[in-house]
């Protein structure tokens, strides 16, 4: 047997003792609930044996996940858009609301979509659908954008500065703004004050890229230390003070 | 036939997105009605889009699973987590597929709460490893910029726990006041640069420029 082999053998042996005395000493409960803790244990400490290096074990849960997640993916598909906004509308159908029968265009367009998947024949249709997500996708997000990220945010840019802190931070996001701004406008050369006025918006943007991935960094411990505790706590059921 | 397969397309793209401009601009019922009915029909018809996503996906484990390619295996266990989470979310507790999904019992919510959260949470917290080795490569301060990002990054880090208030009482408000100051201006000096290019391109779409979405041929 190689190393990992048997590394893989004494990992499956430890984990199958602990949870025999787990569920022997009645620390996890003999039902769903208990079989689920078990369950998230195996999958957590299954993907976390990737630390170490590719797997079996990993690929397991991996793929495992893929499936699930594909499904629950469809599952929200239908269970909040197909099955409320078309299906029941349209089984429902009465003189009150007619008016729901324009529900089988989008539908149609759907369906356009799929043949996507069908022969050169009729696989031209999608294109209509998609001219109508993609047109309709940018026509509502341009009034939108111009609302929300352009004139929302430079309204609080261009604010009056006064001779106090706020008004310093205020100089200060303004500075930031407008040098960020010249460092992404490539048609000037970035010579002389504009170079400057660039190399200001760098020195800007690594304060940003850091704290954004300082700020990841802590996000990403969170849900380390999430796991860490359920392991802990609701699988090996410790009496940490920690978690 | 090409004006089918070529024209038709870029008229409903023009017709539809000068639609979803206007109705934003209309200050009137019917406009807000029509807007609310044309999001509904671009959720139902995005809904179908990720259909074949979900499609394309299944259909290369299957491949893989057919052809007995290396690790075909792996891909048989793609559609055993797949039809389990399918027949659970149709049972619907009892309830069937054609009644509102049941959300706090089950054996749907069940799968949930025990393979999905974990293994979501669990791969998204082995990126702090990838993330730290990362740092450790990228974090080393040879030029005045590098420096300035390492700073950053530690001051955010250490002020948001408990022990980098214990090192210096203020640096929690100094790591706050990077993130709401320098961090919040250069956000939003590419947030502007972003908006500017995004209206951009959906103008050249609106206006039939930018057609890759249709695909080659005819």
């Amino acid at each position: 047997m190689s190393r990992d082999q048997i590394i893989f053998v004494a990992f499956l042996f430890v984990f199958a003792v602990i949870n025999i005395y787990l569920f022997g000493s009645d620390s996890l409960s003999a039902d769903w609930a208990g079989f689920g803790t078990f369950l998230a244990a195996g999958i957590t400490l299954s993907l976390y044996s990737f630390l170490y290096k590719d797997n079996p074990l990993f690929k397991f849960a991996e793929n495992l996940y893929v499936g699930v997640a594909a499904a629950y993916t469809l599952t929200q598909v239908w269970y909040t858009v197909l099955f409320p906004d078309v299906v029941e509308p349209l089984s429902g159908l009465d003189s009150q609301s007619m008016s729901n029968l324009w529900l089988i265009v989008p539908t149609l367009l759907g369906l356009f979509m799929l043949t996507q998947l069908s022969s050169a024949t009729f696989s031209w249709l999608s294109r209509i659908a998609f001219a109508f997500v993609v047109g309709l996708g940018a026509g509502l997000s341009i009034p939108r954008t111009i609302a929300a990220n352009l004139l929302a945010q430079l309204e609080p840019t261009m604010q009056p500065i006064t001779p106090t802190w706020e008004g310093l931070n205020l100089l200060i996001i303004l500075v930031g703004v407008v040098t960020v701004l010249v460092y992404f406008f490539y048609s000037v050369e970035h010579t002389g004050p504009v170079g400057v006025a660039s190399k200001i918006g760098i020195w800007f943007l690594m304060i940003s890229f850091g704290a954004s991935f300082g700020y990841t960094i802590m996000a990403r411990l969170s849900l380390l230390i999430g796991r860490v505790g359920f392991l802990l706590e609701d699988w090996l059921v410790l009496e940490l003070p920690l978690f | 036939m090409l004006f089918l397969r070529r024209s038709l397309p870029l008229i409903i793209a023009f017709a539809v997105g000068m639609i979803g401009i206007l109705v934003y601009y209309i200050p009137h019922s019917g406009a807000q009605a029509l807007e609310q009915e044309l999001t509904t029909w671009y959720r139902i018809v995005a809904a179908f889009a990720l259909l074949l996503g979900i499609y394309s996906l299944m259909r290369l484990h299957w491949n893989r699973v057919q052809r007995q390619q290396s690790g075909w295996g792996y891909s048989f266990l793609v559609f055993v987590g797949f039809v389990l989470m399918s027949i659970f979310a149709t049972y619907n507790d009892g309830q069937g597929p054609l009644n509102p999904q049941v959300i706090d019992s089950g054996p749907f919510v069940w799968m949930f709460k025990y393979v999905q959260v974990p293994a979501d949470a669990t791969m998204f917290s082995i990126l702090a490893f990838f993330i730290a080795s990362a740092a450790y490569r990228t974090f080393r301060a040879r030029t005045p910029e590098a420096a300035i990002l390492l700073v950053s990054a530690i001051i955010v880090m250490i002020g948001r726990v408990p022990i980098g208030e214990a090192i210096y009482h203020a640096l929690p408000e100094i790591a706050q006041w990077m993130m709401d100051v320098p961090n919040l201006a250069a956000k939003r000096g590419i947030l502007l640069g972003v908006s500017l290019g995004a209206v951009a391109t959906a103008l050249r779409i609106i206006f039939g420029i930018e057609r890759s979405y249709l695909g080659g041929g005819e």
